[in-house]
Order: C-alpha cells, then sequence, then structure tokens
C-alpha cells in the first residue's frame, strides 16, 4: 500500500548491556522517546516493519561483503551476542519471505541488493526491537548497508536506496513501516568508546531533520572518520531514511550518553 | 601480517557455537585452520586484547571476543589502552585510537 511509518534511532549495545551505568537523568528520558516512538510506530498498524542496520559481521564479513542486502527468510533469530552480555533474551523473530522477495525485486530496479534467507540479528537489530517490538509482534523484514568494512558504499548510493525502499513500500499492498539505525559520531568498540562529537551530530540532524539532501551527502569519509569517527560511516541509514520518507524530520530525543558509546538519538520523518 | 585470517578466526569464533567449544577445549585444533603469525596466534591464545586491538582487529569484532573471553566492558576498554602502551599505535584498520593513553573517555 504505501510507507506508513519512518524513523531512526541509535542501536549501541550499551543501551541495554551497561544500562544501569548510564545517567539516569539521560536515560529515562531517552528509554521515553524510545517508547513514544514504538507507540507511533504501532498506531501506524504496519504489515511488516523493514529495519535497514548497519551490521557488525554478525552474517556479512569480508569474504563476500554486500553493500546492500534485505533479509528474505522465515524467520530470524537474535540476538547473535550472548543475550546475558547484550540483557536482551534470545527470540525467534517472524519474517515474510513472499513479502521480501516483492521489495527486493523492486528495489533491485535501481539498487543492486543482495538478499539473504538466513540472518542472525545482532544488537544492531535487537536493540531497536526490544524497544520499538518489546512483545514480538510484528513481522521484520532486515536490511544492511555495509559501514564497517571499507570500501563502503557512497552515501548518495545510500540515498538511492532509500528511494528505492520508498519504491518498493508504496509497490506492495501491505503496509510498511522503516526504521534505520545507526550511530551519528562515535568511536565505539575502541578505547575512545564515550567520546562523541555533539557539535558534528547536531549539524548532521540539522541537514537531515531539512531534508537538505546536499548538505546530507557532502560529507565525505575521511571528514567523517576525522569529526565523526568509524562510527560515523552509520549516517548512511540516516540517509536511506530521509531518502525514503521525503518529509522533514523531528528530533524527538538526542543525548551524548558516553556509557552507551553514542549520541542518543530517536527521530521521526514525515511521510511525503 | 595476516589480518584478513586473524579477523576471520574471530568473526567465526563470535558466532559459531561448535567453533567455541572446539576453542574452550583445544584452542590450538580450533585455530589451525587459520593461517595466523606466530605474534597474532599468541595473542589469540593468551589472550592478549590490547595486541589483538594493535594488530588492527576491528572493535566490533574484538569487544566480543573479549566478552566471550570473560572480560568485563571497562577491563575491555583499559586492556586496548594498554595494548597501546606496550605495543606502540594500532598498525591497520580502521579503529585506531585518538585519546590520550591514560584518558578514561567513556568515565571508567
Amino acid at each position: 500500500m504505501s510507507l506508513v511509518f519512518s524513523g531512526v534511532c541509535s542501536h549501541a549495545p550499551g543501551i541495554t548491556g551497561r544500562a544501569e551505568r548510564a545517567d539516569p537523568s539521560l536515560r529515562d528520558p531517552f528509554y521515553k522517546a524510545f517508547g513514544d516512538m514504538r507507540d507511533a510506530l504501532h498506531a501506524a498498524r504496519p504489515d511488516a516493519l523493514i529495519v535497514i542496520a548497519a551490521e557488525h559481521f554478525a552474517n556479512f564479513f569480508m569474504n563476500n561483503m554486500p553493500a546492500y542486502a534485505l533479509g528474505m527468510a522465515e524467520n530470524y533469530d537474535g540476538p547473535i551476542e550472548d543475550a546475558a552480555w547484550l540483557r536482551i533474551p534470545h527470540r525467534t523473530i517472524r519474517g515474510n519471505p513472499d513479502l521480501s522477495r516483492r521489495l527486493i525485486v523492486e528495489v533491485q530496479q535501481t539498487v543492486d541488493a543482495a538478499y539473504a534467507e538466513e540472518w542472525r540479528f545482532d544488537h544492531g537489530i535487537m536493540v531497536p526491537l526490544h524497544f520499538l517490538d518489546p512483545d514480538n509482534r510484528l513481522t521484520i523484514i532486515p536490511g544492511n548497508i555495509n559501514c564497517q568494512g571499507p570500501p563502503l558504499t557512497p552515501l548518495h548510493r545510500a540515498w538511492a536506496f532509500g528511494e528505492a525502499l520508498r519504491r518498493a513500500a508504496d509497490t506492495v499492498p501491505e503496509r510498511i513501516a522503516l526504521v534505520c539505525t545507526g550511530g551519528i559520531s562515535h568511536w565505539p568498540a575502541t578505547p575512545d568508546s564515550g567520546m562523541i562529537n555533539v557539535a558534528w551530530d547536531k549539524e548532521f540532524l540539522d541537514r537531515w531533520a531539512r531534508q537538505d539532501k546536499d548538505a546530507m551527502l557532502a560529507y565525505s569519509d575521511t571528514e567523517t572518520y576525522r569529526d565523526a569517527g568509524q562510527g560515523g560511516f552509520e549516517i548512511r541509514t540516516f540517509v536511506a531514511a530521509a531518502a525514503a520518507a521525503r518529509g522533514k524530520g523531528t528530533v524527538h530525543f538526542y543525548a551524548p550518553i558516553p556509557i552507551f558509546a553514542v549520541g542518543c538519538t530517536v527521530a521521526t520523518l514525515e511521510i511525503a | 601480517m595476516s589480518l584478513y585470517q586473524l579477523s576471520k578466526l574471530l568473526f567465526h569464533l563470535n558466532r559459531d557455537e561448535d567453533l567455541k567449544q572446539k576453542f574452550r577445549r583445544a584452542p590450538q585444533a580450533a585455530i589451525a585452520p587459520f593461517e595466523l603469525s606466530e605474534e597474532e596466534r599468541r595473542a589469540v591464545l593468551e589472550p592478549d586484547i590490547g595486541l589483538l586491538y594493535v594488530l588492527g582487529v576491528n572493535g566490533q569484532i574484538l569487544m566480543h571476543f573479549a566478552a566471550f573471553s570473560g572480560v568485563e566492558w571497562s577491563d575491555y576498554l583499559q586492556r586496548m589502552r594498554d595494548g597501546v602502551k606496550r605495543h606502540g599505535p594500532v598498525r591497520a584498520g580502521i579503529y585506531a585510537m585518538l585519546s590520550d593513553v591514560d584518558e578514561k573517555v567513556a568515565g571508567s
């Protein structure tokens, strides 16, 4: 039928795994923003939720790394990480291979997305689902943009991928929701974990919320690496969400929470 | 230098329960199929998290190997700092350290 919801959020494993170590005055409003996003998402009555993540070597490795991939399985499972470490219980997540196939066929008209009939979710998808679908009710279609193993897909292709997802969502009769998840600036899993470039994040979010495509695509990877760390490469997921939604963004929550290793973000986009 | 092989070993170890069990039981045999340098082999077997970091293992792979090895989060960050102190700057990859070796960016 159409795209009925579009948003972005953070997914860092510390958000759940190191919850008690965060400042409650920041953590609790962040969790509440996730809760509000959950309510808005479910109110949109999606038949399926596409989650576009920036996978971290749970399924894809440098032996055969797709720039873009979409899941096409009956079921998925996660988290692949130790459930006690991530503090998210293991679960099986319902997919819809027929819907996946129809979406992929349309996406591939313009973007050569790989497909995967096996996919184990890591924190990149499980942390968002923990907040956005705690009762495991939704049908999920996972997607991935390689933001980890350079060479990385250019930002303008991430935009094209978002456009393709929108076209695909509008082509199928089902109601499709889209959540894209990534960090903005961060240096995850390094000794610099906790470093966050707030000014850079705010500038990026401003460009993103205004739907300023040229400004959003203007970052070179060299600049992003310098100013926003290797985690900053994940802006590709935000770029894809903006391209898919076409409407202005609203940032419901942004705050740097160092023990979560990222400027924690919850934002939605108008579907235009 | 066979960072690709080293990363591949840790990638499989992170996701393959059988390999995890084999590694616990007979670590030398478990890593034998991977073409590692002596330094890399030593770093995995010890395990020397700091050296693995300096060798260039992507943090998204390394943090899970650290957890698998029973290394808690703050200790993981410290071991990487100690690794840079002992072995010098990160030699490859995109996970180099920017802060001072004694700086605790996350507060702990």
